[in-house]
């Protein structure tokens, strides 16, 4: 097949911040002067200042979709700035070819006193629509924003959600080349996110795009190499966005338990996967189809029946995905001197590859009093080939007949 | 062929062709320039009932105070040449202008924060914008100035067409100070203030509210004052006499215009950098 041209190159880029406010103004006073120059010399840190984005290159041809990842202050959004041409770069170049549109900001240009068909005309002028080009698309703009009823009201008495759905109606009806779209959707309600989705499948084709989102799924769903920044720097990057989103979820392993409920009858509870494959970062990790295998272990500061354990297992996201069955009283597990040990089994796990985390109750068996609860009290990743999305990757067999 | 920008830190285009695009972007960005314009005036005066009248209040308060002073006798105004009243009144009117302009682009710049930190369009769509306006005020007041003429007796003189000209040398000289005065405006807010007090002295040395004395410190400095050429010139197209500072006047339009290319083209630079600076 052949290589679309490439719409985005971007070498060697870096930029610095400065940690301090006055000291910035006074740096941006000097850079004042010397942006005068040919401002040929190289740029060193500063006093109080940083690299926010560090030595990034990459690539990117029409109908391909980057997407930026990382968490708060990684650079993300800096990185953005520059490629829109907002603030120029400390080193490396960036060169783009075409039309460049920008979803940053839904409705620039809004004035609130002024009614939403005034704000289409204000918004669409400074994304840089001719009076032309809004007078045929206005009807447009309003259908796909859904508000008609409320066109000619003040924008100040809308909604956040419905100033972003007119601000992304104007933004919509741009013909990039180059797309760059910040976290600007997660406003909407999902009905409008979907639809804009939709809208983006449709210029995706057309489009070098670059995306940030801290909502992965949608990462997954349209982006076909990603970068994963870190403190500014690239700590992956490729087309394997499944082993991106994979690091990226790491990052956020929490080994913290957080005790929600304890009635102080259970001094020590302790949960931890049997045999794990190996330990990557203090995380057991298991194959996909192995056993997944508890040992629990339970410390009582007075003689009791054995309580009943409710164990939930969660994804990445923090999404309940299942529980295992509970124990009952024919399951026979006994305390003993105060202390209670027993193993926990589920066979052939079949969750799909990633990072779940436990959460445990204890209850008293017959009145279902809660002894103590416990969210994040073990985290467990598996591992897998294939990267789906859905928790489940459910084993099948496939035959003819 | 697909239009190709390229950012980087070193600035290797020439003065020649970073002015040759910032013109290019000013003629692109002529819509937007006045939907900006527009979109300002309206909400302005949406939320007021008094509306265009607040245009002219600030100047005729000045007005109306020295013009009881003089009759008063408080202040006593040397020979102006013409019916004081419409002096005074011109000489403020001219002078609102004229600051209105050298605060424009700042002020446009400034409430344009919000977005000139997060989309990328020509920035020079601003300061147009906020000519438009001023013209849009300057044009209230000109009405005003009108009737004034009118109601003292001076009527119509053919001179008056030439009024608007005058006008349009008033907010090129304030546009251009203002130009060099927005980059570090932005990053410092002294900046606002010592202008705003700066114009108050500079009100006193710059006949607004008196003609320029026979003698004195005070001549000496008027003369030498850029803004006198301007609001003596315009006065004196106004009513109809021959002005008799044009030569200084024609120096000043004339330095104005290579100043105003080069405050387009510093600005034009200064942008991101300040863009920075507030995001950051």
């Amino acid at each position: 097949m052949e290589e679309k041209e490439v719409l985005l190159k971007v070498e060697g880029l870096s930029k610095k911040f400065c940690k301090d406010l006055k000291t910035s103004l006074w740096y941006g006073v000097k850079d004042l002067f010397s942006g005068l120059g040919k401002n040929k010399g190289e740029r060193l840190l500063r006093p109080k200042e940083f690299w926010a984005v560090q030595d990034i290159n990459f690539e990117l041809r029409r109908g391909e979709c980057l997407g930026l990842i990382g968490h708060n202050g990684a650079g993300k959004s800096t990185l953005l700035k520059i490629l829109n041409g907002l603030i120029n770069p400390d080193s490396g170049k960036i060169t783009i070819s075409g039309r460049v549109g920008a979803l940053i900001e839904l409705g620039a240009g809004f004035n609130p006193i002024l009614t939403g068909r005034e704000n289409i005309y204000n918004n669409g002028a400074v994304l840089g629509f001719t009076k032309k080009e809004i007078d045929d698309k206005v009807e447009e703009i309003i259908d796909f924003s859904e508000i008609r009823e409320f066109i000619d009201m003040p924008v100040q008495n809308y909604s956040s959600g419905m100033k972003v759905r007119l601000g992304f109606a104007v933004a919509a009806q741009m013909e990039p080349d180059v797309l760059i779209i910040d976290e600007v959707l997660a406003v909407g309600d999902l009905g409008f996110v979907l639809k804009c989705f939709k809208q983006i499948d449709t210029i995706l084709p057309n489009t070098a795009i670059v995306f940030v989102s801290h909502s992965m799924p949608m990462v997954s769903r349209i982006c076909t190499q990603i970068i994963l920044l870190e403190k500014g720097e690239v700590a992956y990057q490729g087309d394997d966005v499944a082993k991106a989103i994979d690091k990226y979820y790491t990052r956020f392993a929490n080994n913290e338990n957080d005790v929600i409920f304890d009635d102080k009858t259970i001094t020590k509870l302790e949960v931890s996967v049997v045999q794990p494959r190996s330990l990557v970062d203090d995380i057991p990790q298991l194959e996909w189809g192995d056993d997944l295998k508890f040992r629990v272990k339970c410390n009582f500061n007075t003689k009791i029946e054995t309580p009943q354990f409710t164990i939930n297992i969660f994804d990445k996201e923090q999404r309940p995905i299942a529980v295992l069955t509970r124990n009952s009283k024919e399951d026979d597990l006994i305390v003993t001197d105060n202390l209670l040990e027993f193993t926990v089994t589920h066979k052939e796990l079949q969750l799909s590859k990633g990072m779940y985390s436990v959460n445990i109750t204890a209850t008293e068996m017959n009145t279902n009093t809660t002894f103590i609860r416990v969210n994040g009290i073990l985290s467990f990743q598996i591992t897998h080939k294939d990267e789906v999305w859905q928790p489940f990757l459910l084993k099948a067999d496939f035959k003819n007949i | 062929m697909l239009e190709t920008r390229v950012y980087q830190k070193e600035n290797t285009t020439r003065f020649g062709k970073l002015l040759g695009d910032s013109i290019r972007d000013i003629l692109s960005s002529r819509f937007l320039a006045k939907q900006l314009a527009i979109r300002d005036i309206k909400s302005q005066y949406r939320q007021s009932y008094f509306g265009l009248l607040w245009i002219f209040v600030a100047p005729l308060g000045t007005a109306l105070v020295w013009i009881f002073l003089n009759n008063s006798g408080t202040v006593n105004v040397t020979d102006t040449g013409m019916p004081y009243p419409v002096y005074v009144f011109s000489g403020t009117l001219l002078w609102s202008i004229i600051t209105e302009s050298i605060n424009s682009p700042m002020s446009s710049t400034n409430g344009a924060r919000s977005i000139i930190s997060k989309i990328n369009f020509p920035k020079e769509a601003l300061i147009i914008s906020g000519i438009y306006k001023l013209m849009f005020n300057s044009s209230v007041k000109v009405i005003l100035l009108i009737v004034l003429l009118f109601s003292f007796g001076i009527g119509f003189n053919w001179s008056f067409l030439l009024f608007p000209l005058a006008l349009l040398g008033a907010v090129l000289f304030g546009t251009t100070v203002g130009l060099f005065l927005t980059p570090i405006g932005m990053l410092y807010s002294d900046i606002g203030r010592f202008i705003s007090l700066g114009l108050q002295f500079l009100m006193y040395a710059t006949p607004v509210v008196y003609a320029i004395p026979k003698e004195g410190v005070v001549k000496t400095l008027m003369e030498y004052n850029p803004i006198s050429p301007l609001i003596l010139t315009a006065r004196d197209l106004a009513i109809g006499a021959i002005p008799d500072h044009l030569s200084y006047y024609f120096l000043v339009i004339g330095l104005c215009i290579p100043l105003s290319l080069i405050g387009l083209v510093f600005y034009r630079i200064s942008i991101p950098i300040i863009v920075e600076r507030l995001s950051a």
